[in-house]
């Protein structure tokens, strides 16, 4: 008899809801099944069981909070999940339940009778990072089609209260109607909420009268008041413990562009490759040439990590960011580390990561080079040892060979743990993603 | 200072029933095809007193008492308008005018569609509409919307002085068929009429008080209810635009826009039923032409859909009141 308890899904977390059962007494799980979907300070997350057997008996109600580590469901494990019907095996004349078998009225269905859905489906979802378990289906027997998927929204927004007039203000003046609260009815934000919003973050010496025309960004949401405290506490204890010393480098980036370029030549638009899968690729290659920066500083020592994961910071639409892993980046092929990117950056603004991945990452790059920046230095996400920012790829003046030319280039800085290395560390690993990055094809 | 007025200071008040009839007096001197027609307009004086006088001054051939028959005298005043005549065709009230509407609709709206282009019927129509004096279902209702439904014909709803005095020389000058609707409310409301206005053009709604928080747009009857409410408002700091439709039919889309769009927010008042009624095409039009301008839904006040009744307490709780436009205003703007 195993049990599957509430897992720690992240090195702050001491608690967690349970949303939604995916599994009921009787059914049969494997190891690696998601079986439950647990709401944290940070994020919703799917929960996979580590254990193989029969769901006995489910101890927790959805909806309840638990410590981590409170048993959430028994497995039995004596009970071998049933073999799976080979080819090979002699045709019974036991009928065995057709796939598309009419639910029986009045019970719940399970995940796996919800999840009937074809091959062809499956690839489907996966594709657009759609999760089966949230589909409707309206095939026969709730079997989900093709045209169930293609329909589904991949990334259902939020349904603002908002008046036509403050949505066509908000997008002119550049304002976030989801950091805002309402003041109409029943919260609708209205026009004078916007011009508010604009007003109050524009610099101070400007005329407060003429807000309307200038683009400003909204502050970010008070709407997750949870996880605005969870990122205040882990930044916090970040800066309160770990002595963070800074590096900084600016990377040529005539190479890995010009073969970028050609290697796009090639390449449907959708599977073109983008500057920062490189540079992704290029750090999770660092770190596995400099271990000393990968890995996690607990009880006093530095514990080198067995592969890289990447944490990829990822700002979150309502405000707050969060920091999935993307597993496996040093040894990924150029190509899958795109769509592995694309894949973990869409779920995670959609609050539909997986356990195994916000489960600590191995080090946390954050790119700001989209929002125009040249260079960031970021705050260490403990129990790692070191954060690297990467700032937008720019068109520079830089000298060759005694000769002044214009390349792109690119800032990459490293904030490390002076507990878990020295500045000859980070400068030796600053060193190895530049010169990665002046041979691309290697990557 | 003018030396026509001295001493007396501000220009006596006229009546709106009397505008009415100075304006009939005008066209009846201004041109000798322009006669009256209708239900006791000669001896009794109109059945509201607007053509008092009219018979001794103009004689029965040009101010003509009509049998009780809807149909046949509007019919006759199609004919007359067909025939080279101006015929101005009075009919009690709009409950009344549904026994000629057939006349109106199929006749006068659509003769020169049907005659392809030959034949235009230059009639004027005028009733009175609206409840507010205790005149019972029979009197009472608002129906002015059900005609500005019709293409063919143009719709007026004069709301002030200076409109009851000049909307009918326009009209007249219209080579179709003109309605225009006369709240019974209004024939004893009191105004000044602005001497400087020798004509007014009945293509465009006006704004009666500018203001910048919401267009209150209405016509007719309900104007004076919306002017009161907009004094209670201003007391409590909300500035309410109010906009006078004064044409029906074709309504002014540019005017209710342009206010629409400078305050953001509208009311629309109507005295007739909500479903299906003139407040219902004047919010479906801004929602399609200054959808992205709202900062509130459309509120309507119209009356409750019931028979107007004929018990005060009852009558005023069915139609809109100053109270009620207030109230619709301030959800708009809270």
């Amino acid at each position: 008899m195993a049990e599957f308890t509430m897992p720690s899904l992240g090195a702050d977390m001491e608690e967690g809801t349970l949303v939604e059962w995916l599994v009921s007494p009787g059914e049969t799980v494997t190891k690696g099944d998601v079986v439950a979907v647990v709401e944290t300070a940070k994020s919703t997350i799917e929960v996979e069981c580590f254990d193989s057997g029969t769901i006995s008996a489910l101890l927790v109600e959805p909806g309840t909070t638990v410590p981590v580590g409170t048993p959430m469901a028994s497995i039995d494990s004596a009970v071998a999940p049933p073999a799976r019907p080979a080819a090979k095996q002699p045709v019974t004349p036991a009928p065995a339940p057709p796939p598309d078998l009419q639910p029986v009225p009045g019970r719940p269905l399970t995940r796996t009778e919800r999840a009937v859905s074809t091959p062809l489906v499956r690839h489907l979802a996966e594709e657009k990072g759609i999760d089966l378990s949230t589909v409707h289906g309206s095939g026969r027997g709730g079997r989900i089609t093709r045209s169930d998927v293609e329909h589904a929204p991949t990334e259902p927004p939020p349904r603002l209260r908002a008046s036509p007039l403050a949505r066509r203000l908000a997008q002119s003046m550049g304002v976030d109607l989801g950091g805002l609260r309402g003041t109409g009815r029943n919260g609708t934000i209205r026009a004078d909420d916007v011009r508010a919003a604009a007003v109050d973050h524009l610099p101070r010496e400007a005329e407060p009268r003429e807000p309307v025309e200038k683009p400003v960004l909204a502050s970010p949401a008070e709407s997750a008041p949870g996880a605005r405290a969870a990122i205040a506490a882990l930044m916090t204890r970040a800066k309160r413990e770990i002595p963070h010393y800074y590096l900084s480098t600016k990377v040529d980036l005539a190479a890995a562009m010009a073969w970028m370029r050609d290697q796009n030549t090639g390449r449907p638009v959708a599977q073109r490759l983008v500057p920062v899968a490189l540079l992704l690729k290029a750090v999770a290659l660092a770190a596995r040439q400099v271990p000393e920066l990968n890995g996690h500083w607990k009880d006093d020592a530095f514990v080198p990590a067995n592969g890289v994961r990447l944490g990829i910071a990822v700002s979150l639409r309502g405000g707050g960011l969060t920091a999935p892993a993307l597993a496996d980046a040093d040894t990924m092929p150029l190509p899958e580390l795109m769509a592995a990117l694309r894949d973990l950056v869409s779920r995670a603004r959609g609050g539909r990561l997986r356990a195994s991945e916000t489960t600590d990452p191995t080090l946390t790059v954050t790119n700001l080079g989209d929002q125009g920046v040249e260079a960031v230095f970021g705050v260490i996400y403990p129990p790692q040892v070191a954060l690297v920012g990467l700032g937008r790829v720019i068109e520079q003046p830089v000298a060759v060979n005694g000769m002044l030319t214009v390349h792109p280039t690119v800032t990459a800085t490293l904030s490390a743990d002076h507990r878990a290395s020295d500045g000859a560390t980070g400068a030796r690993f600053l060193t190895a993603i530049e010169r990665l990055l002046q041979r691309p094809e290697d990557l | 200072m003018s030396t026509r007025r001295s001493s007396a200071g501000a220009p006596p008040p006229t009546t709106y029933r009397e505008a009415l009839r100075e304006g009939l007096r005008e066209a009846m001197h201004e041109d000798e095809r322009v006669f009256l027609m209708g239900e006791d307009v000669g001896n009794y004086g109109g059945c509201f007193g607007v053509s008092l006088g009219l018979l001794e001054e103009f004689g029965p051939e040009r101010i003509r008492d009509t049998p009780l028959s809807e149909s046949g005298f509007v019919g006759a005043g199609i004919g007359a308008a067909l025939g080279g005549m101006r015929p101005v065709v009075e009919i009690m009230t709009v409950n009344f005018s549904l026994l000629a509407m057939d006349q109106i609709l199929n006749n006068a709206a659509t003769l020169l569609h049907m005659s392809g282009g030959q034949l235009g019927v230059p009639v004027v129509i005028r009733m009175t509409t609206g409840a507010g004096r205790q005149l019972g279902a029979q009197h009472s209702h608002s129906l002015e919307g059900w005609y500005a439904h019709i293409p063919g014909i143009r719709v007026l709803a004069p709301a002030t002085v200076d409109d009851a005095r000049h909307m009918l020389a326009a009209a007249l000058a219209d080579p179709d068929p003109v309605l225009i609707f006369e709240h019974g409310s209004l024939y004893n409301a009191e105004g000044v009429l602005d001497g400087t206005i020798e004509a007014v053009d009945l293509d465009t709604a006006a704004v009666r008080r500018p203001g910048t928080d919401v267009s209150v747009i209405t016509y007719g009857g309900s104007l004076p209810k919306a002017m009161a409410a907009a004094d209670v408002l201003a007391g409590e700091g909300i500035s309410a635009e109010v906009v006078d439709l004064r044409t029906l039919r074709p309504l002014d889309d540019a005017t209710i826009m342009a206010s629409v769009c400078r305050t953001h927010r509208a009311v629309i008042i109507d005295e007739a039923w909500r479903s299906g009624s003139l407040a219902a095409e004047i919010s479906s039009r801004i929602t399609e032409q200054a959808f992205y301008e709202l900062d509130a839904p459309v509120e309507r006040v119209c009356s409750a859909e019931v028979p107007i009744p004929y018990a005060r307490q009852l009558e005023e709780a069915a139609l809109p009141q100053v109270a009620t436009i207030a109230d619709a205003v301030r959800r708009t703007v809270s």
